[in-house]
C-alpha cells in the first residue's frame, strides 16, 4: 500500500499535460488535413475543430479545469474532462442524425424523380415509334404515287 | 370529365398485382388511369405490370417503403394535373366496385380525403385482434387530436382531392404514412370523411408488418402523430 502511494507521488503529472497538448494539436492538424484533402466537408469539421480547441485550452490551463469542476459541483476533477468529452460525442452524433436525415430525404426525392423521368422517357419513346411508323407509311404512299406518275 | 388516377403501390406483389389491375379494369372500363408504383420489388412485379395494357408504371430503383411509393404517385398526379387520386392496395384487400363511393364524396361533397373504413358497417375482414387493438389506439389518439372521429386510420383505401394531391406530393411521411396523414391534413384544414367499405384478407404474399415490426410500427406512428401535432406548419 505504502509502495503504491510512493509511486503515485513520484508520478510527474506534467507529463500528461504535455501529451494532451501534443495530442490536441495533432488532432486538429489531422482534421484540417482531412478537410484539405476533401475527406471531410468544412461544415462537418467545425464541431471537431471546436472540441479540439476546447481540449487544447484545458491542456494548457490546467487550473481552468479545476475551476470548471468546482463551479459544476464536481468533486473529482477528471470527471469534468470526461463530461466535456461525452457532451462533445453526443453533439457530434446528433449532428450525424441530422445529416443522415437530410441525405435520406434527398435520396428519396432523387429515386422518385428518376422514376417519373423514366416513365416520361418511355412515353416519349412510344410516341417516337408511332411517328416513325406513320412516316414510313407516308413514304410508302409517296413512293406509290410517284410510280403512278 | 375529371381526370382520375388510381395510385397502386406494389412491393413484391407478383402474386396479386395482375388480379388487382384486372378487377379495376373490369369494374371501371377506362374511366380511371391506373398507375402502378413498383417499390423496388425483387420479384416479377415489374415484368407482370409491363405486360398489362393501359397501365402506367413507375419503377423505383430502391425500396422506399409505402410512403415514398405513394408520394411518387401524388407527384405523378400533380405533374399530369389529375383532379382526383385514389390510393388502392396492390394486394387484393380492396374492392374495385367501391371506388365510386369514395370518388362521389370528393366530387359532390367537396371532401379532400375520403377514407374507406372497415369499421363503420363492420362487414368483411376485420383484421386480427392485435391489429384491431393498434387501430383502436390510433382511433382514440387521432380523434382526440383532431376533434373528429376517424374509425379506420390505417386504411390504405383513400380518395384525395386536387388540393390534397398537391399538398401531399410535397409532404408525405416515408413509412407507415396512413395514420399520420390524417393528422397532417386535418391540421392544414383539409376536410376528411369516411365511407364504409368491405375489405378482404390479403390474397397472397405476406403483409409488410409482422412480429417485432408491429411494435416498431406502433411506436413510430404514435411518435410521428404526436410530433406532427407539435409542428407549427
Amino acid at each position: 500500500m505504502n509502495e503504491l502511494l510512493n509511486n503515485m507521488q513520484k508520478v510527474n503529472t506534467n507529463l500528461i499535460q504535455y501529451y494532451s497538448i501534443i495530442f490536441s494539436i495533432g488532432f486538429m492538424i489531422f482534421i484540417v488535413e482531412l478537410v484539405r484533402r476533401k475527406k471531410i466537408r468544412e461544415e462537418y469539421s467545425i464541431i471537431w475543430i471546436v472540441f479540439g480547441i476546447i481540449f487544447l485550452f484545458f491542456s494548457i490551463f490546467r487550473s481552468a479545469l479545476n475551476t470548471l469542476a468546482f463551479n459544476l459541483g464536481i468533486a473529482y476533477v477528471p470527471m469534468a474532462l470526461l463530461l466535456i468529452l461525452i457532451v462533445g460525442i453526443f453533439l457530434i452524433l446528433v449532428q450525424y442524425s441530422i445529416v443522415i436525415t437530410k441525405l435520406t430525404e434527398d435520396h428519396k426525392s432523387i429515386i422518385q424523380e428518376n422514376s417519373l423521368l423514366n416513365n416520361e422517357f418511355e412515353k416519349m419513346n412510344k410516341e417516337i415509334k408511332k411517328l416513325n411508323i406513320e412516316i414510313e407509311q407516308l413514304r410508302n404512299i409517296n413512293e406509290d404515287n410517284n410510280k403512278l406518275i | 370529365m375529371n381526370k382520375i388516377l388510381m395510385i397502386i403501390p406494389a412491393y413484391n406483389e407478383a402474386q396479386n398485382i395482375e388480379g388487382t389491375i384486372n378487377s379495376i379494369q373490369q369494374h371501371n372500363s377506362n374511366k380511371y388511369d391506373i398507375l402502378i408504383i413498383n417499390d423496388g420489388s425483387t420479384d416479377e412485379t415489374e415484368k407482370i405490370v409491363r405486360n398489362i395494357p393501359n397501365v402506367e408504371l413507375l419503377n423505383l430503383k430502391v425500396n422506399l417503403g409505402i410512403g415514398g411509393a405513394v408520394q411518387t404517385g401524388f407527384k405523378y398526379a400533380h405533374k399530369y394535373d389529375y383532379q382526383i387520386a385514389i390510393q388502392f392496395d396492390g394486394d387484393g384487400q380492396h374492392n374495385a366496385e367501391e371506388i365510386e363511393k369514395l370518388i362521389a364524396k370528393v366530387q359532390n361533397d367537396g371532401f379532400d380525403m375520403v377514407i374507406g373504413s372497415r369499421f363503420i358497417d363492420k362487414q368483411g375482414f376485420q383484421s386480427t385482434i392485435m391489429r384491431r387493438l393498434g387501430i383502436i389506439i390510433f382511433e382514440v389518439l387521432n380523434s382526440v387530436l383532431i376533434g373528429q372521429r376517424i374509425s379506420d386510420n390505417t386504411s390504405g383505401f383513400r380518395a384525395y382531392s386536387k388540393r390534397a394531391i398537391d399538398y401531399l406530393s410535397k409532404n408525405y411521411p416515408q413509412d407507415y404514412p396512413e395514420p399520420e396523414t390524417v393528422i397532417i391534413l386535418a391540421k392544414k384544414g383539409f376536410r376528411i370523411t369516411e365511407v364504409p367499405v368491405i375489405m378482404n384478407d390479403r390474397q397472397g404474399g405476406v403483409s409488410s408488418i409482422n412480429g417485432m415490426k408491429s411494435m416498431y410500427y406502433m411506436v413510430k406512428v404514435i411518435l410521428s402523430i404526436l410530433i406532427t401535432t407539435l409542428r407549427k406548419n
